[in-house]
């Protein structure tokens, strides 16, 4: 619609949303990017004239801050093990729900999804429970196959495998269901003609199935990624971040500097260091994904 | 060989489906164990005597009742709200031709990228300013308006046939009118859709709530469950209770509307 009342009408439609995006998304995220570059403080909090620019400060004790690096580390290693091991399960399950063979699909994938659609910090305490060292269900079962007990979150070594385990079980369903929808869109006459060829079904699914997927499979990489970065619901109920760190994620830190200790401007550098990397991942894994599908 | 793949397939998935289930059937039997059983080694699957002493317990002395207020007017308030302020931009970027309009619109989705925890420090020293920490309003204002919102909104009312508003127009309906007696009623099923998301999204939120609800008394159920994690770390029962109910509102939201949740999520992906 194009009349002159028109555009007084859309931009009255666009007021109420522009204007709440504008004050409390834009501004907030530039306000955060000068925060970085302030000693805000707990006594900032009090009178905003005790701030100062400390120019690239905040930037450059991180760097030299051995809490933060062990948080990129943990926060990478969750998303390097945890986004692919979820993508493979979620991946597999679509595959053997689609099946030909299977009926009761309805039921399995009701099932699968259920954690989906759980509060995280009420399955967070559910987990801690099932990873009790002597009382524990976890324990319990591996005994059944002669594994002895393990300390699921008293480990170091451990706390983070039994994180990811958790946050895999919590959302294999969701990408599963996308995985789905992309399965369910490749056409059945591709298949037919591969069978006329003698393909396998290994080579069916290596020629076909894969390639016709990459748009679902880059959609499915990139969300859970951004999703993992933001790990913190888990090791704030589970472990606090313990033991010895092992579990201390970049938005769990950033909690504890800005929220805890008030040390807000070194927090929201912390923030946006987060930003800089999901940013620079989600670009490489669009690049990655577009040299492939130029072969 | 096809008898073997299937009883193969079968095999692995209904294993797949115990792992997926027995968390959550465990956290049901064990809130209604004894104080105690659910400590017991071999672990008991069910409980004897039944009890429900904890949910009692969660309820009269515990103060649940007001968590689990807060959390449904806060999930209710910005599920109505975003649904309002996002469906008009939604509808206004779909049907309204202005000047910079799909440069403005790609300026949204582009900052889709932008981590939520970004803008968390200077909205809770502005919220602070504005006294509006410890309120509903806190929760309520940062979830008004939400960019995937407009996105799916707008996506869905470029279906709707410009022949059908032009329609309306020459019937001398006005602008808002059109939106509300036409657009609404057209775009119900990406709207049901949306206000499930927003729904069980507010209800799940953690660390937002966790910041701008200091005072005991505004907790929403997720942040008074980590809460009573700390004080009752050992009374398994009386945890898995409070999870119980924390998850059961979701669940039951869920299991109602499966349906346009499922498709609302098929409808996210298709262009992502």
């Amino acid at each position: 619609m194009n009349t002159a009342s028109g555009k007084y009408a859309a931009a009255l439609f666009l007021f109420p949303a522009l204007a709440m995006l504008a004050v409390f998304f834009f501004i907030p995220v530039i306000a955060s990017f000068i925060l970085s570059f302030t000693d805000f403080d707990i006594y900032s909090l009090g009178n905003i004239h005790f701030a100062r620019f400390i120019g690239f400060e905040n930037y450059a004790k991180l760097f030299n801050d051995p809490l933060f690096w062990k948080a990129l580390g943990n926060t990478f290693y969750f998303v390097v093990v945890g986004g692919p091991l979820s993508l493979v399960v979620s991946l597999l399950a679509a595959l053997a729900i689609n099946s030909r063979l299977v009926r009761f699909k309805g039921f399995f994938r009701l099932v699968y999804f259920a954690p989906v659609v759980t509060t995280l910090v009420a399955v967070s305490v559910v987990w801690r429970f099932i990873y009790h060292p002597r009382f524990g269900i976890l324990n319990y079962a591996l005994g059944a196959f002669g594994i002895s007990p393990v300390d699921w979150l008293g480990n170091p070594h451990w706390a983070m495998p039994a994180v990811i385990l958790l946050a895999v079980w919590k959302n294999f369903g969701y990408n599963m269901i996308i995985f789905i929808a992309g399965l369910q869109n490749i056409p059945d006459y591709l298949y037919e003609a591969a069978r006329i060829d003698g393909a396998s079904p290994f080579d069916q699914f290596r020629k076909i199935t894969l390639p016709m997927l990459a748009p679902t499979t880059l959609f499915v990489g990139i969300i859970t990624m951004i999703g993992y970065f933001q790990l913190f619901a888990e090791p704030y109920v589970m472990t606090q971040g313990g033991p010895l760190d092992s579990t201390l994620s970049i938005v769990l830190l950033m909690y504890q500097q800005g929220f805890r200790w008030w040390n807000m401007g070194y927090a929201a550098a912390i923030a946006f260091v987060l930003f800089a990397i999901i940013f620079l991942a989600t670009v490489l894994q669009y690049a990655v994904q577009r040299k492939h599908s130029d072969q | 060989m096809r008898l073997t793949l299937k009883i193969l397939l079968y095999a692995v998935l209904i294993i797949v489906a115990i792992a997926t289930i027995t968390p959550m059937l465990w956290m049901i039997s064990a809130s209604c164990m004894p104080s105690g059983q659910a400590s017991n080694y071999p672990p008991q699957f069910l409980p004897s005597p039944f009890t429900l002493e904890h949910y009692a317990r969660l309820f009269s002395r515990l103060n649940v009742m007001k968590y689990f207020f807060n959390s449904l007017v806060l999930s209710v308030s910005v599920t109505v709200l975003s649904l309002l302020i996002n469906s008009m931009a939604g509808y206004a970027f779909a049907k309204y031709r202005f000047r910079g309009r799909d440069k403005l619109f790609g300026f949204l989705i582009t900052s889709m990228v932008v981590p939520a925890q970004v803008t968390m420090l200077p909205l809770f020293l502005m919220l602070n300013r504005m006294g509006l920490v410890n309120t509903y309003w806190g929760v309520i204002i940062p979830g008004m308006a939400g960019i995937f919102g407009i996105f799916m909104i707008r996506q869905y009312a470029l279906s709707i046939p410009d022949s059908l508003l032009e329609a309306a127009r020459i019937d001398g309906a006005g602008d808002f009118r059109i939106y509300w007696s036409l657009v609404v009623p057209l775009c119900k099923p990406i709207l049901v859709t949306l206000a499930i998301f927003t729904f069980m999204g507010t209800w799940n939120d953690f660390l937002w709530p966790l910041i701008v609800m200091t005072d005991d008394s505004m907790y929403t159920l997720p942040v008074a469950l980590a809460n009573l994690m700390g004080e009752h770390a050992q009374d398994t029962e009386l945890m898995m209770a409070g999870s119980v109910i924390t998850i059961l509102p979701v669940m039951i939201v869920f299991a109602a509307m499966q349906k346009y949740y499922i498709k609302g999520i098929m409808m996210g992906s298709v262009k992502g």
